[in-house]
């Protein structure tokens, strides 16, 4: 079964390899997103600073959900997906692993770019760890959700904007905490608090999505 | 493959949204026979292949093989079970060779032949390293096809196998399922168009009428 699950890691890296104009999406949003604030606002080096935990999360979970429709929209389409379902690794697993590999691809060089967008929007340099480690704890849970929305809304023809309104407000939490610990690393604060809140929902995560992943999977194939 | 293996209906009911395809349908194919679901557009050969594969749960009855209901049967039923549904399941991004090394990868057991084998078999070895989107309907049925030959599956369920192939793939195809069908395996395929097996191992049912 070990080795099921390489190559479907192996596959997915190879496919988002082979569309990797599409996978640069997410990451232009991103800077773009984060680099209208510093146009459209006062570029007071004070008030971007009190800003940019808010900006940079919010950014963040846009660009999350930027592509996140097409995450299993191709393996439905072309009879994949019934393939997944019928091969001896569990959906679940199988589900997880398209998330990680998306993650891998879409989420992480996010989080590397942020450093970048925080130093935009004159984030002290001081409280960048915070943003990284948080960034780090939050992106996959947001692509967890994510994916349990796509699996849903995978049967359906237009769910372009119904995948949004299903997801943000699940990703309430996480931005909440998120951008918190950035402000309060910024104000000098204990962040502790918010990043092990963090990490708790991505424990959460990663042990239910995989279930409602399938399940969604599974739900959409009925028909 | 063992010489026991056998696909069997109870009783199958099976609805498609607001319409009811079949009701009280019971059948039971065993190793060595070949079993073909014939039926006008829309009278439920898709549906019906679907339930028979564990994708689509029956509004009533049940579908057991080795007397073994499918959800009991589990992962057993699984590794004795090659489908190829209406849509190819290729990734039109990657080759032939990279998509049937995934789907061997993917059944964790090792393939009955070659790749490379598979594919000249089937007569498209010649474009092995080109994108799958890039090929033809036909080339693209006929790779999806080599998956058949790479599996150690006993059943085949094929939903209208016959799809975008030529004369000359259509006589291949009969060929595969007659010799699949001499090794002791089950072949069950949904098709509107004649497609005859030598022997006498051929059963067919027909779907629809007045449902």
């Amino acid at each position: 079964m070990n080795g099921a699950l390489v190559a479907l890691i192996r596959r997915d890296l190879q496919l988002a390899y082979r569309r990797r104009g599409e996978m640069v999406t997410p990451l232009m949003f991103f800077i773009m997103v984060t680099a209208l604030f510093p146009l459209g606002l006062d570029p007071e080096p004070m008030l971007l600073r009190t800003l940019a935990p808010g900006v940079i999360w919010v950014a963040a979970l846009l660009a999350g959900l930027v592509g996140l429709e097409s995450l299993f929209k191709s393996d439905y389409e072309d009879g994949s997906l019934e393939l997944m379902v019928l091969c001896p690794v569990p959906l679940e697993l199988v589900g997880l692993v398209r998330v990680l590999t998306h993650w891998l691809i879409t989420g992480l060089p996010l989080v590397i770019l942020a450093p970048l967008m925080g130093m935009l929007l004159s984030f002290p340099s001081s409280a960048m760890g915070t943003l990284l480690i948080g960034l780090l704890l939050g992106t996959p849970i947001l692509s967890l959700l994510g994916a349990v929305g796509a699996a849903l809304t995978v049967g359906l023809r237009r769910s372009g904007m119904l995948l949004p309104l299903l997801i943000l407000p699940l990703a309430v939490p996480v931005l909440i905490f998120g951008a918190r610990s950035a402000a309060m690393a910024v104000a000098g604060d204990d962040v502790s608090g918010p990043l092990y809140l963090l990490g708790a929902m991505l424990a959460l995560a990663l042990t239910l999505s995989p279930f409602a992943i399938a399940g969604g999977l599974r739900v959409s194939l009925e028909n | 493959m063992t010489t026991t293996d056998a696909l069997s209906c109870e009783a199958l009911e099976i609805w498609r949204g607001e319409r009811r395809l079949c009701h009280g349908l019971s059948f039971r194919t065993e190793a060595g026979r070949a079993l073909r679901l014939h039926g006008a557009n829309g009278a439920g050969k898709t549906t019906l292949i679907r339930v028979l594969a564990g994708l689509s749960e029956p509004e009533s009855g049940a579908v057991r093989w080795n007397d073994q209901i499918l959800v009991e049967a589990g992962d057993g039923y699984r590794q004795s079970l090659a489908y190829l549904g209406h849509a190819n399941g290729l990734k039109s991004n990657l080759t032939p060779v990279e998509n049937l090394s995934a789907y061997v990868a993917m059944t964790g057991r090792p393939p009955a032949m070659s790749i490379a084998d598979a594919l000249a078999r089937l007569g498209v070895g010649g474009v092995a390293e080109r994108p799958c989107g890039s090929l033809s309907m036909g080339q693209q049925r006929r790779v999806a096809l080599a998956r058949l030959l790479l599996s150690r599956a006993t059943l085949w369920l094929l939903d209208e196998p016959l799809t975008s192939l030529d004369a000359a793939g259509n006589e291949l195809l009969v060929e595969l399922i007659q010799a699949h069908v001499e090794r002791r395996g089950i072949a069950i395929f949904a098709t509107h168009q004649p497609l005859e097996l030598a022997n006498g191992v051929l059963h067919t049912i027909t779907l629809g009428g007045a449902a």
